[in-house]
Formats: C-alpha cells, sequence, structure tokens
C-alpha cells in the first residue's frame, strides 16, 4: 500500500469512512458497502472504488469487476428518480412492451440511460414480482399497476 | 388486552398496497373513530390474500366478509352499514364471472376452495409485522418441540419421512440434503435461505417474506439444529423491499424474545441470521452463485462437486433451501411427516404455491396439493381466460420452463409429470396465454431473457442462447428458412447437456418445447411470413381504412411515436417507416376503422 502523494489528507468522501467503519471485520462485506456507497452517492464513483479497494485489501479491479457484474451498481450518476418497466412475462403478455415505448418517448430516453436534467433514468427490469397487477412500472420504490399507455405522463409528473 | 368485536383485514401485499390500502387503512381509522368504534373494532394490515386481481380487498372477521376492488371512498359504507348496522355491503362483494352470484364469504370462493394452504395458512390472516400474532397461530412451537423433545436426527428422519423436495425448482430430497450438510465434517456450518426469487412471473416467496416472515425464520432455525449450523443468511433479491424490511423486523422481534441468538429457548443451541440483498443478477438464484455473491464476489456459479453441503460459503459446510421450502417446515415437525405425505401424489408430497398469472380472470397465488390438474388451476380456481378467448398455452416454470398446450392440461402437476412433458416445476409460475399469443416470440421473450442473465462464464450458455436467439429474430422477421428449425433443435439439445449450471441447461426448454408442441406456428412464420397471432412486428402492417376512418385524431394522440398523419375530420394514414406496430390505434379507433394484416 503506498501513501498518498498529495499531501492532502482531508477525506473526500466522509460518508465513505462511516460505512467503512460500520462493516468493519464482517466476511463478505463488499456487496452491502457498494450499496451503501450507491445509496450514499446514487452512483459509484472512481475514486471510492480505489479507497475501498486500499481498505479491503481488495484489488480495485476486482471491486470493478464485481460493480459491473451486478445491474443494480452503477459507476455514473443517476436522476433523481428511478423508472422501471416491468418486462417481465405476465407483463409481456399484457402488453408492457408499450408501456415502455410511451415512457421513452415522455422521457426522451433509452432504458440505462438518465435526463439530461438528471431528473430520470430510465432502467430496464426482468420482473417486479407482482404479476397479479401486470402491466407495471415502478418509479423509486412506488410501484404503479395496471399501467396503460396514457396514464404513464401522469405518474412521471408526480416525480419532481 | 382490549377485546374488539370486528377485525378488518387490509391487504397490504404489494399489489393492494400499490392499488392504495395504505389509504383505505387510514380512512377506516378515521371513519371508525368518528363513529366512535375505534375501541370495538380494530383494523390489521396483513400480509397477501392472493387474490391479487380482485384488490385492494378488505376483509371483515369475524364473518369472513370479502370486499373487493375496494377505494377509500368506499370506507364510509363499510364503516356506516356492516360495522355499525351489520349490514353487508353488497355492491364490493366478489361477483362470480359464470352465474354472476355474489360471494359473500371468503372461503366460499371457488378461488379459494380448490387451495390446500399450507406454507400461505398466514399470509392474509395476521400482521406480518407483530410475532404475537404468528405464535398466537402456533407459530414457533414447532421450534419448542424440536428443543425440547427431539434430537437433530430425529428432526431429519421427520423430514425425510415427508418427502418434502426442494422447492426452488429442482426437486432434491430435502431431508437427504440436511443430512449430507450435517455428517459432512467442517465447522462452522451454515444455512441459506434463497430467497434470489427472480424467474419473471413467480412471485410466492415475495408474498412469504412479506406475509409470514417468522414462518421462513422458524423452518430456518429449526433445519439449523437439525443440521448443527450456528449461523444463516436470507438472501434476498433487491428489488423486494419490503421483504427485507418485514424479514428485519422478524429476526429483531426473534432475537428480543430468545427465539433467535444465544441459548435459544434456554436449551443451549446458538443460532444467528443475516439479511443479505441481492444486487440484480438472475444467476444468483443458482445456488453456487447465490454463495458466492453472498461473500461478495461476482456471482458466477461454478461447477459441482463439491456440492455446497461439503464445500459452501467459506468452503465450510452449507446447506441451501429455498423459501417456500423452509416455510413448509414448521407444519412438518408440528403434523408429522406422515400427514405431510399424506398430501400429493407418489413421488411429490404435499403443496405448492403457483403464480397464476397472464391471461386468466384470477391472477394470484394459489396453494394447491400436487397432482391437482393444470385444467383445475387454470379453469376451476383461476376462472378461465377473460374476454371470450380461447386457451392456447400455458408457460410452466419460469423462463426456463416450457410452454404446455391444451393437450396437456389434463397432466398433474408432479416434478416427474412436468420434465416428462418437457417443463419444469421451476420455482411455480404459471404464465396463461391465449389466442392473441404468439409462440414464437414468447421463446423469443425468454431467450432474450436467459441471454441477459447469461453471466458468460461457460461457451454453451453464453454462445448457444446466443445463436438460438439469433435464429428466432430471423424467424420472427420473417427471413428463416425450414432448416433453421434443425439446427434450432440441435443447438438446444447441445446447450442443455452442455452448460455448467441450471440456467444455461434449462434455457433452451422454451425452444424445445414449442418445437414440440407448436411446429406449425414456426412454420406459418417461416413459409408463408405470417404470424397468425399478430404479435412478430415485421410481419404485420397497420392500415387505416379510408371508408371508415371520420377523422376523430384519436389515433393520432394515442400514437407513441407520431407515425399517424391527418387533421380533423380527414382520412388519416399510417407512415410504414414510423410505426412501430404497438397495435394502440387500433384498440382506440372508436370505428374499428385500423386493420392489421
Amino acid at each position: 500500500m503506498s501513501a498518498c502523494a498529495c499531501g492532502n489528507t482531508a477525506p473526500k468522501y466522509p460518508e465513505l469512512q462511516e460505512i467503512l467503519s460500520r462493516h468493519e471485520g464482517e466476511k463478505g462485506s463488499l456487496i452491502p458497502i457498494l450499496q451503501e456507497v450507491q445509496a450514499a452517492y446514487g452512483y459509484i464513483p472512481e475514486d471510492v472504488i480505489k479507497e475501498i479497494s486500499l481498505a479491503l485489501d481488495i484489488p480495485a479491479t476486482t471491486i470493478y469487476g464485481v460493480a459491473t457484474f451486478y445491474a443494480q451498481f452503477h459507476l455514473k450518476p443517476r436522476g433523481r428518480h428511478v423508472v422501471r418497466v416491468c418486462q417481465g412475462t405476465a407483463c409481456h403478455v399484457r402488453g408492457g412492451a408499450r408501456i415502455l415505448a410511451e415512457v421513452e418517448k415522455e422521457l426522451g430516453i433509452k432504458p440505462g440511460e438518465t435526463t439530461e436534467d438528471l431528473r430520470f433514468s430510465l432502467e430496464p427490469v426482468a420482473c417486479l414480482g407482482c404479476c397479479g397487477l401486470a402491466p407495471v412500472m415502478m418509479v423509486d420504490e412506488d410501484t404503479h399497476g395496471r399501467m396503460t399507455p396514457d396514464k404513464v405522463a401522469s405518474v412521471l409528473a408526480r416525480y419532481e | 388486552m382490549n377485546l374488539f368485536r370486528a377485525h378488518v383485514l387490509v391487504c397490504g401485499g404489494t399489489g393492494c398496497t400499490s392499488g392504495g390500502s395504505p389509504e383505505i387503512r387510514a380512512r377506516l381509522e378515521k371513519e371508525l373513530a368518528a363513529k366512535g368504534l375505534d375501541k370495538e373494532v380494530k383494523v390489521v394490515t396483513t400480509g397477501c390474500h392472493g387474490l391479487c386481481e380482485m384488490g385492494p380487498l378488505v376483509i371483515v372477521y369475524p364473518e369472513g366478509t370479502m370486499y373487493t376492488h375496494v377505494t377509500p371512498d368506499d370506507v364510509p359504507d363499510i364503516v356506516n352499514e356492516h360495522l355499525y348496522k351489520g349490514r353487508i355491503v353488497q355492491r364490493l362483494l366478489y361477483k362470480e364471472p359464470l352465474t354472476e352470484e355474489k360471494v359473500p364469504h371468503y372461503g366460499d370462493l371457488p378461488f379459494y376452495q380448490k387451495q390446500k394452504r399450507v406454507v400461505l395458512q398466514n399470509c392474509g390472516y395476521i400482521n406480518p409485522e407483530r410475532i404475537e400474532e404468528y405464535i398466537a397461530r402456533g407459530g414457533y412451537s414447532a421450534l419448542a418441540k424440536v428443543l425440547g423433545e427431539m434430537t437433530p436426527e430425529e428432526v431429519i428422519a421427520e423430514v425425510k419421512k415427508s418427502g418434502l423436495r426442494g422447492r426452488g425448482g429442482a426437486g432434491f430430497p430435502t431431508g437427504l440434503k440436511w443430512e449430507f450438510c450435517r455428517k459432512a465434517p467442517g465447522e462452522p456450518k451454515y444455512v441459506v435461505c434463497n430467497g434470489d426469487e427472480g424467474d419473471p412471473g413467480a412471485f410466492m416467496d415475495r408474498s412469504v417474506m412479506e406475509g409470514d416472515p417468522h414462518r421462513v425464520l422458524e423452518g430456518m432455525i429449526i433445519g439449523a439444529y437439525a443440521i448443527g449450523a450456528s449461523e444463516g443468511y436470507i438472501y434476498v433479491r433487491a428489488e423486494y423491499p419490503l421483504a427485507v424490511k418485514r424479514l428485519r423486523i422478524a429476526t429483531k422481534q426473534a432475537e428480543e424474545l430468545g427465539l433467535l441468538g444465544d441459548n435459544i429457548l434456554g436449551s443451549g443451541f446458538s443460532f444467528r441470521i443475516h439479511i443479505k440483498e441481492g444486487a440484480g443478477a438472475f444467476v444468483c438464484g443458482e445456488e453456487t452463485a447465490l454463495m458466492a455473491s453472498i461473500m461478495g464476489q461476482r456471482g458466477m456459479p461454478r461447477p459441482r462437486p463439491p456440492f455446497p453441503a461439503n464445500q459452501g460459503l467459506w468452503d465450510k459446510p452449507t446447506n441451501i433451501n429455498n423459501v417456500e421450502t423452509w416455510a413448509n417446515i414448521p407444519d412438518i415437525i408440528l403434523k408429522g411427516g406422515d400427514w405431510f405425505a399424506s398430501m400429493g401424489t407418489e413421488k411429490s408430497k404435499g403443496t405448492k404455491v403457483f403464480a397464476l398469472t397472464g391471461k386468466v380472470r384470477n391472477t394470484g397465488l394459489v396453494e394447491v396439493p400436487m397432482g391437482i390438474t393444470l385444467r383445475e388451476i387454470i379453469f376451476d380456481i383461476g376462472g378461465g381466460i377473460p374476454n371470450g378467448k380461447k386457451f392456447k398455452a400455458v408457460q410452466i416454470g419460469g423462463p426456463s420452463g416450457g410452454c404446455l398446450p391444451e393437450s396437456q392440461l389434463d397432466l398433474p402437476v408432479d416434478y416427474e409429470s412436468l420434465t416428462g412433458a418437457g417443463a419444469i416445476m421451476g420455482s411455480g409460475g404459471l404464465v396463461v396465454m391465449d389466442e392473441d399469443t404468439c409462440i414464437v416470440d414468447v421463446a423469443r421473450f425468454f431467450l432474450n431473457f436467459t441471454r441477459s442473465e447469461s453471466c458468460g462464464k461457460c461457451t454453451p450458455c453464453r454462445e448457444g442462447i446466443k445463436r438460438m436467439l439469433e435464429i428466432l429474430d430471423r424467424i420472427a422477421a420473417g427471413k428463416g428458412k425450414m432448416e433453421d428449425l434443425d439446427l434450432l433443435e440441435r443447438t438446444a439439445l447441445v446447450v442443455k447437456q452442455s452448460a455448467l449450471c441450471g440456467l444455461g441447461q434449462t434455457a433452451p426448454n422454451p425452444i424445445l418445447s414449442t418445437l414440440r408442441y407448436f411446429r406449425d406456428e414456426y412454420v406459418t412464420h417461416i413459409q408463408d411470413k405470417r404470424c397468425p397471432a399478430g404479435v412478430c412486428a415485421a410481419l404485420l402492417v397497420y392500415r387505416i381504412k379510408p371508408e371508415l376512418c371520420r377523422g376523430c385524431t384519436a389515433c393520432t394522440r394515442v400514437c407513441p411515436v407520431g407515425a399517424i398523419s391527418g387533421t380533423r375530420k380527414e382520412v388519416h394514414f399510417i407512415d410504414p417507416d414510423k410505426c412501430i406496430k404497438c397495435g394502440a390505434c387500433m384498440e382506440r379507433c372508436p370505428f374499428g376503422a385500423i386493420v392489421r394484416g
């Protein structure tokens, strides 16, 4: 482990230190740490990966490998609200693709992208597990069931 | 303690919650207080009742009256009429679709009559956030029995006698799995609950974790005692925040009462449970991948042997069972293995929870004895196909299951018969499809799913699924050749035989089963360049019949891509290059002027 040469010792990510100390000595803590980092910053900044690497003594490449393996982790900033349109089987046979098309049109972005004003990110999801309400979309942690294309705009309007 | 003359149960499952049940509860409390009934009538938020289609649901006890599609504005009627005057609110009752008859009592609904609820017995009856309610329904008495009267070997013998098999899909005998792990050398041992329910169209594990979390904990504690494990993990997918929250509450409550932690019930046995949230990877439902993920690594499967029973978490003996498997344990201990084995078929015992979805009237969760036929589930419990459409196929077992046609509907549901028919039990997702569903499109849908969820470690899965998907894309685009069908079948068999884990080995099932039962439909796509169900977009053209169009502009407003041009009172025109063939315009047109063909 090499010492920092820039002379600046003030931690750039104070929340990170708290997160790391919460998980000190815990087995298999990398994923929970990444989850909490993402909850704190909205994404996983590159510098944070380096700091976690030093703290846990895990190579940064390994952390990068884990972060890119799971759909939940993002290495770029995301919107304030995350829209997930379910593309599961039940939603598919009840017209989920049309809901997605409407959201894409309304926001002007494709799945995996974020609006320029950082208001919304659109993420594909395979199944939200409330198939009884198909087709379903989720904004942040709210589930909106029995969607129709014309309900999309009014649902999105509720999130500033 | 207050005694209440009536209880009003408000469903707090994910479905009903998104339908507005928290507002219903708030309104109930307000109206009851206004009438001065709040000391006599108690409002309880419960887990999922299973009949999600009819939600939000409100059930009034002691009568067991079920109100469907309740809105906050219906609450004054329920309070004033039912709870104050004792008159049932007729307009909110469930109506039998065929006879139009109203069914006032919860238990009399055809949806519930053929069900046998073991795993789901508390879902919808108790408040999942209160351990007292679970205990009042007999909860944790199986644990007390085990710790007080049984040796670990006796527990394993009872589970073996019950014939319980893993509910996660593969159907391995649970008692045997426990015995392997108990006998494996190495300390400490771990037990894991697989709550990474990733199959699209399955939500039974979610409902159990959200609606009756203590049942899962009790099963795990009993299993840990039998195996000799001191630590346990529950791995829940990140998309289920409510399940994570309820499990956290449940473990805390169990710890406070001495049912979890050090020296449980004074027996000297200690056991702790950690809850791990998944991070969004379907393959983590596979046991070796799940363990890698718990250990903080990329969730990739590894070859077995060594099996987790010998080398699991941190190379120690580990026993992994699915949520539903764990939830069966308390009743097996209390009522005995013989009782459990009296339900079901020769090789598949007990009950199974199915998530019934798609084109069926009563979507929801159903728990039925093994050996029931698919026809009974879909038509008697599920109420058949809505909108006068015809049944076409049922996809059973999730993306790695198979599509079964009408001719297979009288098949008794058990592990062996489903495998024989080319499907699998899987996690128990049942997606019903009607005549508007295209079989090629469905196969493509599943393959697209398994392709994007393949972890990429082994070649047959990574490359094979991709190649099969390319062939299906060709067929759906009208560019297929007859030789493609043989190539598809051959590739499917190779992937099935050579992939590393369950994901790859079962990914070809949707192709093989649809080729077996619906080959004609593939042939129609290839030879006639036609999609009989009208789904495959490349084979469709939407156009407006000028003689029927009145120029109302309804279609231009609904078109998501602005492909329809035309001003008021003039005939409209669909630009075929812009059209994404979603069909929205056809549904909206009040004059039937838009045709597909």
